[in-house]
């Protein structure tokens, strides 16, 4: 054995290890290609964990995408057993066997038709298999439950020398094989398998928290290559088993710096260059009908409108009952439903667990190809699990939707007890657009206020705007700013009424004081005007007197010089008589 | 006349397990069913596909076919009592 042992790894060292892909969604991811090809695999786990379903999923992929042929030997169920719980997940096994595609071999044993005395070997099993594999040309093998033979057949020490002769023969056949087996107490399988299968062992888990089931799934080792080391949820539905690698582990996406619309005017305009950005994720959380669905409703209908696909989870009401509900607010949902532009997907939260909504979200995801995805709300989901619970779910499907750069919306239930804002669901610091919607309550009366906590790579308004919901949809107003501070609502109407008829009222008061003024200067006119008259009769008066006094003056004067006159006629009458008349001339 | 024992030996070509089993058989039936048995040898090596039929996995197999019901015998068939119980020869004695 160690001759071999060396030997293998030093064949591994020298290329890479040959893998087989298993066609299973995500294990072949898991297992960076595939199962070891040539060489047995191991598959163990408890009752009903999926092991059956693992490996005959393995021949049928097989068979149907890659071309190889498969064996199938069974000794649990009969083929038509198998083929029958098979054909839900649309594996026609008949059809295969027909096509000599695959080859289902049922070996039974029952202990009570068997004596066993003295020695034998399996020989028996080896040429069936042989012959099996050969009439085929089988390249992969599965084996399920090969531990039956223990409970068929007493001699433990022929058991355990048969089964490592027939994984050697196994390789010895270039088969890639399955072998799968019922979880131990202690060890892996109940009869220590695993010491046989040392190349890879993958293990099945199924796991009841809070009452909820998860089935997981975990490498416990591959030998010789890289492989995922976690525990990887998978979930079994109608197209077969999908395990979901989540995380991818490096931050090195691609990033769009398109932007697109909110499905709201006035939310496009608080962002600069007027929306978000392509494969962004955003975060609408608020409290309790604040509108948060109106909000993604309205980001699905515009995404819808660009013709662009959208898918829209909800967790908490039916599609039938949100489309009724937006046609509401003048939104018909319905017509893109109807072109296949959207889709829902309303599970309940309890359905499964968290990693489960995970893998079902992948797989719807995959299968549409949505651009835009809403998830309504995630906070419902905390009912199936812890808040880390969640915000690791989170973490992984954000990782997920950014790589496929598609935009995600979530939405998320605030409480109002919850005064730490930071604590949303703890996803705030993953998303790369955060708006709140918030209750302001004021006067008797509830309004909503909406502001965008934060926005990645963009500018944007720091300010509170009024959201309102009417019946043409959803609308952002600018909230009034008082001297009292802020106002919305009915408060906010009736600041603006007020302020309107205060205008009213000083239009008013200053056409009075107009003609208040105007009065006054008439007033001031005529009073001008009776001074003018006043001072023109002073005038006058002063005049007249003036004029009197001047003819006074002359006829006293006139009167004197007639008296000199007659006085001087006695000298020179003659002279003084001219010099009068001369003297009345000149006057 | 038909034969009240029909039994079926399969084998994988002449090895010792199988040739002693052989052997002993043929030993036990010539003491106590003489002329009422027939004994068919396969040998899966040159029949492969007859593996499947009675669900043959160990090597040597006995396989009493009739009479009713089957029953499988398995090893070199060299404990005499456990064959002639299992061949419903002779009952277990306890």
């Amino acid at each position: 054995m160690p001759s071999k042992k060396a030997s293998s790894t030093s064949k591994q060292l020298s290329h890479e290890l040959p893998k087989t892909p298993t066609g299973i969604i995500g294990l072949d991811e898991i297992t960076v290609g595939g199962l070891p090809t040539g060489r047995p695999t191991l598959v163990c786990g408890s009752a009903g964990c999926g092991k059956t379903l693992l490996s005959l999923e393995f021949i049928v992929r097989g068979a149907q995408e890659y071309n190889e042929p498969g064996v199938f030997i069974a000794f649990e169920e009969k083929a038509d057993e198998l083929a029958t719980n098979v054909a839900s997940l649309g594996f026609d096994l008949q059809k295969l066997q027909d096509q000599k595609k695959i080859k289902i071999d049922y070996i039974h044993i029952d202990r009570s038709e068997i004596e066993e005395t003295g020695e034998y070997d399996l020989e028996g099993l080896f040429i069936r298999l042989n012959y099996a594999i050969d009439s085929i040309g089988a390249k992969r093998v599965v084996l399920d439950t090969i531990e039956n033979l223990f409970s068929g057949l007493t001699n433990q020490a022929i058991l355990r020398a048969e089964l490592r002769r027939l994984f050697q023969f196994l390789k010895d056949k270039g088969v890639t094989a399955i072998i799968t087996g019922e979880r131990g107490e202690k060890t892996l399988t109940r009869q220590g398998l695993e010491e046989y299968v040392s190349d890879c062992v993958i293990l099945l888990d199924h796991r009841i928290i809070n009452q909820i089931s998860t089935r997981r799934l975990r490498i416990v080792k591959y030998r010789g290559t890289l492989h995922g080391t976690n525990e990887y949820p998978f979930l079994i539905d109608e197209d077969g088993i999908s395990v979901l690698p989540v995380t991818s582990l490096k931050l090195n996406k691609a990033v769009s710096s398109d932007r697109f619309s909110s499905g709201i005017p006035a939310l496009d305009k608080m962002l600069s260059k007027g929306g978000f950005y392509r494969g962004s994720s955003i975060l609408v959380s608020g409290t309790a009908g604040t509108g948060k669905t109106s909000v993604a409703a309205s980001f699905c209908n515009e995404a819808c409108n660009r013709g662009e696909k959208c898918m829209f989870f909800a967790f908490e009401e039916s599609p039938a009952q949100i489309i009724r509900n937006m046609r509401s607010i003048g939104m018909d949902l319905q017509q893109h439903v109807d072109s296949g532009l959207l889709q829902f997907y309303a599970s309940r939260p309890t359905l499964y667990g968290l990693e489960m909504h995970l893998v079902a979200i992948h797989k719807a995801i995959r299968r549409f190809k949505p651009q835009v995805v809403v998830l309504d709300p995630i906070t419902n989901l905390i009912t199936v699990g812890s808040v880390s619970d969640v915000k690791s779910m989170l973490v992984r499907l954000i990782d997920f939707l950014q790589e496929e750069q598609i935009t995600v919306m979530f939405t998320a239930l605030s409480l109002n007890t919850v005064v730490n804002e930071q604590t949303d669901e703890g996803v705030s610091s993953l998303v790369d657009a955060w708006l709140m919607i918030r209750d302001i309550e004021m006067n008797g009366e509830r309004n909503r206020g909406l502001y965008i906590m934060k926005s990645r790579g963009m500018k944007h308004s720091n300010q509170v705007r009024e959201f309102v919901i009417s019946d043409n949809g959803l609308d952002l107003i600018d909230v009034y700013l008082g001297p009292d501070g802020i106002l919305t609502g009915s408060a906010r109407e009736a600041q603006m009424l007020l302020e309107e008829t205060g205008q009213v009222l000083q239009t008013h008061a200053v056409g009075v004081k107009d003609r208040e003024l105007l009065r006054k200067r008439k007033v001031l006119e005529s009073k001008i005007e009776s001074l003018r008259s006043e001072f023109e009769s002073t005038e006058e008066e002063l005049n007249k007197a003036y004029v009197e006094n001047a003819i006074k003056k002359e006829v006293l004067e006139q009167n004197r010089q007639k008296l000199t006159t007659l006085r001087g006629k006695n000298i020179s009458d003659a002279d003084s008589e001219d010099e009068i008349k001369k003297t009345k001339k000149k006057k | 006349m038909s034969k009240a024992y029909e039994l079926r030996l399969y084998v994988a070509g002449k090895t010792t397990k199988s040739v002693a089993a052989l052997n002993n058989l043929k030993k036990y039936c010539e003491e106590h069913l003489k002329g009422q048995y027939s004994i068919e040898v396969i040998d899966l090596l040159v029949h492969p596909q007859l593996a499947e039929g009675d669900q043959i996995l160990a090597i040597p197999t006995l396989v009493k076919k009739v009479p009713e019901p089957v029953r499988k015998i398995i090893g070199d068939l060299s404990n005499e009592e456990k064959v002639l119980v299992g061949l419903d020869i002779r009952t277990k004695q306890l």
